[in-house]
């Protein structure tokens, strides 16, 4: 919470500056008066330099949470594209440093041919990139209460261009077996996180990724390199790879038999529940933001794993009634799709929320249709509600609590 | 020079290939020596395989954990600060509030429980504990869930027959049957 706090005070302080900033370009001096130490047009530039970097005046970052995470800014982005940089964070054991020169992947078990790969040979195999979120199963902070921004309640989802090699590529060139209907995919980090993964997934859209945003991935990320599963819990999609063994039956590993199961209202609890399935989040007017009255432009973004968003609706009556927003082209599958909204405010408190429907039907739930099948005594996996934020009459804009308990 | 020209496309033309069918292999890579398998290969199955040899009793366990576990999951294994690993509560369905996950309620597989501490803890030192340690803290952990005797002792024998309570409250995940249906 300590930590929470410091970054809310920092979210508030640049707040205040962006309305100062504000106060003096409406009633300030004019441009031409500006004094001369502040105006760039009257000093030479910085010379090249090797590695870039954001403006001194950019100040956003992600939000540490204890030991094993951090999250995304959501209400600071623009587009759908994360910086890496910025890339919500999740592990097990801490960020390994794993060296390139050594690194290798050893494929096993139900296969023609047990083979070795470096990372040079993996770069040898034909690439491949996609853009897809990837987003941590546990995304929702079911304690928020109102002075809860995006990245608080939601930051653990995230968006890259991702490049490496098809995992079917791999898996012919070891000769899978056709009694090889799952395969285990180990880490090398502290915890050698190991999770299993039907073979199907493989040779439809996994990759073992080495490319993020068109340089090597982040070893937050996996360095150097990651399984990647499209549309799939981030837990599954196994970072700093060392081995895959192919197998004809699950492995039951500690993550996804205690750990990310999800308890059922009905007595039981599922397993292997891999597809995020689709959600919305508004990313503004949020929490610390103000607004003023006249027109708003509602945005956020929406994303589903079982394929591209279909539709994202806008209610700025707390669900009364609920308007198509437009979304931004191109919508790729399993990917963050931005959505926009224009909302002329006249006041009067109310609740702005959206809801993401995707191509196979699916409608993203509210909270009371997600406890009824899930029950209140669930863990924090695949929750996926509808969320609010409710403007106030002075323009202040807080998250819309709901009891998960 | 139009002569040439019209002999160069028609070249050209027999030698585009419309889409590239890539080789079945590649011949990147190397094989795996049986030896590299052998060090790498430390998973443990549901149904025992993989388990190595050595054993373990309750009783030196109980030593184990009190060396190097008690630190971070409390003294009986209940008083935390980490993962609660003792407890027999109802099975911590959605419907239950109060019942707290632990390897006695809820994991299903007792082969996991060897699996997991070999590759992972102690989490300051990772992978140093030895088979015998290992079988040791799993007989006690086990013993402490009253899902073995307190006199046990496992081996690769033993542990795969032990039967977890949560082992058929598990189910597959239905969500995409359901929408495929509507």
């Amino acid at each position: 919470m300590a930590l929470q706090s410091a970054a809310m005070k920092k979210i508030s302080r640049r707040a205040v500056l962006a309305t100062a900033a504000g106060a003096v370009a409406f009633g300030g001096k004019m441009r031409a008066q500006e004094p001369a130490g502040l105006n760039p047009a009257k000093r030479p530039g910085r010379a090249p330099r090797a590695v870039g970097e954001r403006s001194t005046f950019e100040k956003a970052q992600r939000q540490v949470r204890g030991p094993t995470s951090s999250g995304t800014p959501h209400q600071d982005l623009m587009g759908t594209i994360t910086p890496s940089e910025l890339h919500f964070e999740r592990h097990h054991g801490g960020v390994p440093d794993v060296d390139p020169k050594t690194y290798s992947l050893l494929i096993h078990g139900m296969v023609e041919r047990p083979m070795v790969f470096t990372l040079a040979d993996l770069k040898r195999f034909p690439s491949v990139s996609r853009i897809c979120f990837l987003e941590c199963s546990g995304n929702l902070n079911r304690t928020a209460g109102p002075e809860t921004t995006p990245q608080q309640l939601a930051g653990l989802t995230s968006q890259s261009e991702w490049t490496g090699v098809a995992l079917g590529t791999l898996l012919r060139e070891a000769g899978a077996r056709p009694q090889a209907k799952w395969f285990l995919a180990e880490g090398q980090d502290a915890a050698m996180l190991t999770r299993s993964i039907p073979i199907d997934k493989a040779f439809d859209d996994a990759l073992l990724a080495y490319g993020q945003n068109g340089e090597a991935i982040r070893p937050e990320q996996g360095y150097p390199v990651r399984l990647l599963l499209p549309g799939w819990e981030g837990n599954a999609n196994v970072k700093w790879l060392r081995r895959i063994e192919l197998s004809d039956r699950p492995f039951m590993t500690r993550e996804e038999t205690s750990k990310y199961t999800d308890p059922l209202a009905n007595g039981t609890a599922r397993m292997f529940s891999f597809i995020m399935d689709a959600r919305s989040l508004i990313t503004y007017p949020t929490y610390p933001v103000s607004v003023g009255k006249g027109w708003i432009e509602i945005g956020g973004i929406a994303w589903s794993g079982n394929g591209k968003i279909t539709r994202v609706d806008v209610s700025t009556d707390e669900g009364k009634t609920w308007t198509a927003a437009r979304l931004q082209e191109p919508v790729l599958s399993k990917a963050h799709t931005r959505f926009r909204h224009l909302f002329n405010w006249t006041g009067a408190e109310t609740v702005i929320m959206s809801r993401a429907a995707d191509e196979s039907g699916y409608v993203q739930p509210t909270r009371a249709e997600v406890i009824k099948f899930r029950g209140l005594g669930t863990t924090g996996y695949h929750l996926n509600p509808i969320t609010g934020w409710r403007i106030k009459t002075d323009g202040s804009v807080v998250y819309r609590e709901e009891a998960w308990a | 020079m139009k002569a040439p020209v019209a002999i160069l496309l028609a070249a050209l033309a027999t030698t585009i290939v419309l889409a590239q069918q890539p080789p079945q292999r590649f011949g990147i890579g190397r094989p795996a020596t049986d030896a590299e398998i052998k060090a790498e290969d430390i998973d443990i199955g549901p149904d025992g395989a993989g388990l190595p040899a050595g054993k373990g009793s309750a009783a030196e366990g109980a030593t184990v954990y009190a060396a190097k576990c008690a630190q971070c999951h409390g003294k009986t294994g209940k008083e935390g600060p980490n993962d609660v690993l003792v407890g027999r509560g109802a099975f911590p369905s959605g419907a239950d509030t109060t019942s707290r996950r632990t390897i006695g309620n809820y994991w299903p597989y007792a082969t996991t429980v060897f699996d997991y501490i070999r590759r992972a803890m102690p989490s300051p030192a990772p992978g140093t504990l030895k088979d015998d340690e290992v079988y040791a803290l799993a007989a006690f952990l086990l013993a402490e869930n009253e899902i073995i005797p307190r006199d046990a002792v496992l081996d690769a024998a033993t542990l795969r027959k032990v039967v977890m309570p949560a082992r058929d409250k598990f189910v597959a995940d239905s969500r995409n049957e359901k929408r495929k249906k509507q």
